[in-house]
């Protein structure tokens, strides 16, 4: 028998297991073939050559850069908005009990755990009640506000952990409360922080279902990769932004596994 | 007089002295006050998501009682429950019926591929191992939708990797019967129901992975041994151990996919065929039909579904495995 605490598993498992975590990601491996073959019109399997050139041919599409750039604003705004709603959630709800705490948690969990349509056409209707036409910034109060729950998820986390008599020992040691905010909360959460608005960016640049209600004729990368899904124009092209897109949300996820894997849960509930 | 007595006289019902300057006054406002510092942290907040949020669900809520003039597709905005009166016509039951089909498919196919993934995290992955299973659903995880639906189309359309790989396997008939079969098949698995089912699962079994391994970790790994010590064979082990006390973890992964599956409109919409899901006749009907008061009704389908499903959920104690 063993009981030394580490036992092995038996074959199946691992079998079973490795299935599964090569069926996650083999898929998204294959982006980045495609994004060099030379086959213009079609899916085709294997490549019959590879080439560099798509990568020139996307440098210059000036459609791609402005997508870029619109997606790349939103997600900054959204995520900063959401960087300071989140954040005074999580303070007030990790420090006290209060009533209604239970619901202003649910409030701020809510736009991610009902599906995306629901937020996204409610939206869209509360616009066109209100007489509010499409701009940049709705596209931004529809982003920040699913955006709120990844920075509420990690700050809740951070403040859980970090002690509140040191808050005391420095309002005892003559600080004001802004001063203890500056110097004692702030070094304590910015990490956590950090992890949270990365992942908030990730996740704004990532938004298509609430965008598509939201938008109007602005184009976010998801729109417009969405767009080349439905009605194709020129296919290497979108292997070639499909393939930056994982490598740009790649490395935010990293860094917020960095900065929080000893104890904290990153990204929360889901999107 | 002493120094103390000069204190004293200035500054009488205070232990400490005030700090100096408006900053300082409103450090010590917010001492004394905790309750409307904290409403002040909440205001902003609660404030957004109250108007924002719950504001735009209310409004469209109230449009689902309106109705559409047939004649001259106007809204027409009296309290009516028409609107879902036509909810419950064949052809708009149908999609209903064939939305929650799939999102149980999918939710049981996830749980299944999900469990090994998750136990082996849970009980044997140690340090790096552990670390790399983690990144090993997360980046999969947070990996943008768009691109995971994409290769997806890539991978089942008729001349992708799938069919290659099969044609090498000599397996080509096999795809070809599934194909010919009535519901699950079509033209090619980009464009059937098949397909849809594979990318949903793709796309939200990381969802399904997290809680159930979140389960699976407070299961002592003892208890096993204990199991299978009293003679249990690993398959009644599995059965009267393992799966009971995953279960919670597994309801609350399939919120998840259940949910996501219920609202989307972008995967069947991509690789699947012209027989609509909810999402989808949401997006239709505020869109090109151009009657909001149906589509809300629609929305309030999957609100209702998941308010029973969650219900359901926190009674089996799943949302204390989320």
């Amino acid at each position: 028998m063993r009981s030394d605490g580490s036992p092995s598993a038996p074959l199946g498992l691992k079998i079973a297991a490795a299935f599964g975590l090569l069926f996650l990601h083999l898929p998204i491996l294959l982006i980045f073939v495609y994004a060099f073959t030379t086959e213009e019109k079609s899916f085709v399997w294997p490549p019959p050559g590879l080439t560099t050139q798509w990568f020139a041919v996307t440098w210059n599409r000036p459609d791609v850069w402005e997508a870029l750039s619109l997606s790349i604003r939103v997600a900054a705004i959204s995520t900063a908005i959401a960087l300071v709603l989140g954040t005074l959630c999580a303070a007030a709800v990790s420090r006290t009990r209060f009533f209604g705490r239970e619901t202003i948690s649910l409030l701020v969990i809510l736009p991610i755990a009902l599906p995306g349509i629901i937020t996204g056409i409610a939206l869209r209707s509360a616009f066109a009640l209100a007489d509010i036409p499409f701009s940049f910034w709705t596209i931004v109060l529809g982003h920040a506000t699913f955006c709120v729950v990844v920075v509420y998820n990690n700050a809740v986390a951070r403040f859980r952990r970090t002690s509140g008599s040191m808050i005391e020992a420095s309002m005892d040691l003559g600080a004001d409360g802004f001063q203890t905010f500056r110097h004692v909360v702030l070094p304590n959460i910015a990490t956590a922080l950090l992890a949270g608005g990365m992942l908030a960016f990730a996740l704004s640049f990532d938004e298509v279902i609430v965008t598509t209600f939201t938008a109007g004729q602005q184009q976010t990368v998801p729109i417009w990769m969405l767009e080349e899904l439905i009605r194709p124009r020129q296919r290497p092209v979108t292997n070639v932004v499909a393939m930056v897109v994982v490598l740009v949300t790649l490395l935010p996820i990293l860094l917020a596994y960095y900065l929080t894997r000893d104890g904290d849960q990153i990204a929360g509930s889901g999107k | 007089m002493s120094i103390e007595a000069t204190i004293q006289s200035k500054v009488a019902p205070a232990i400490l002295p005030g700090s100096g300057g408006p900053r300082g006054a409103l450090s010590d406002l917010f001492w004394r006050r905790p309750k409307l510092l904290l409403l002040l942290m909440l205001l902003p907040p609660v404030l957004w998501l109250g108007i924002v949020y719950v504001g735009s669900l209310f409004a469209l809520l109230a449009q689902s009682f309106f109705s559409i003039d047939e004649f001259s597709g106007l809204i027409n905005r009296e309290f009516t429950l028409k609107t879902y009166g036509d909810l419950f016509q064949a052809a708009n039951l149908d999609i209903i019926l064939r939305t929650v089909t799939m999102a149980a498919l999918v939710t049981l196919a996830s749980a299944i591929i999900a469990f090994p993934i998750a136990y082996y995290a849970a009980r044997y992955a140690r340090g790096r191992w552990k670390a790399l299973f983690y990144l090993g659903v997360m980046l999969p995880l947070w990996s943008s939708y768009l691109v995971k639906v994409y290769a997806w189309k890539l991978i089942l359309a008729k001349e992708g990797i799938l069919t290659w790989l099969l044609g090498k396997l000599n397996l080509l008939w096999l795809l070809d019967a599934w194909l010919a079969l009535p519901v699950v098949g079509g033209n090619s698995l980009s464009v059937s129901f098949t397909g849809t089912f594979i990318a949903f699962v793709y796309v939200w079994l990381p969802f399904m992975i997290l809680p159930v391994q979140a389960a699976l970790e407070r299961v002592p790994g003892n208890l096993v041994e204990a199991s299978s010590d009293l003679g249990a064979s690993p398959g009644q082990t599995f059965r009267n151990v393992l799966f009971p006390l995953a279960l919670p973890g597994i309801v609350a992964g399939s919120i998840f996919t259940f949910s996501l599956t219920l609202g989307d409109y972008i995967i069947p919409q991509i690789i699947g065929t012209s027989r609509l899901f909810i999402g989808q006749a949401v997006y239709s009907q505020q869109g090109t039909a151009g009657n909001i008061p149906l589509a809300a009704a629609f929305t309030v389908v999957p609100i209702v579904i998941m308010g029973f499903y969650l219900w359901g959920a926190k009674r089996m104690g799943a949302f204390d495995a989320l």
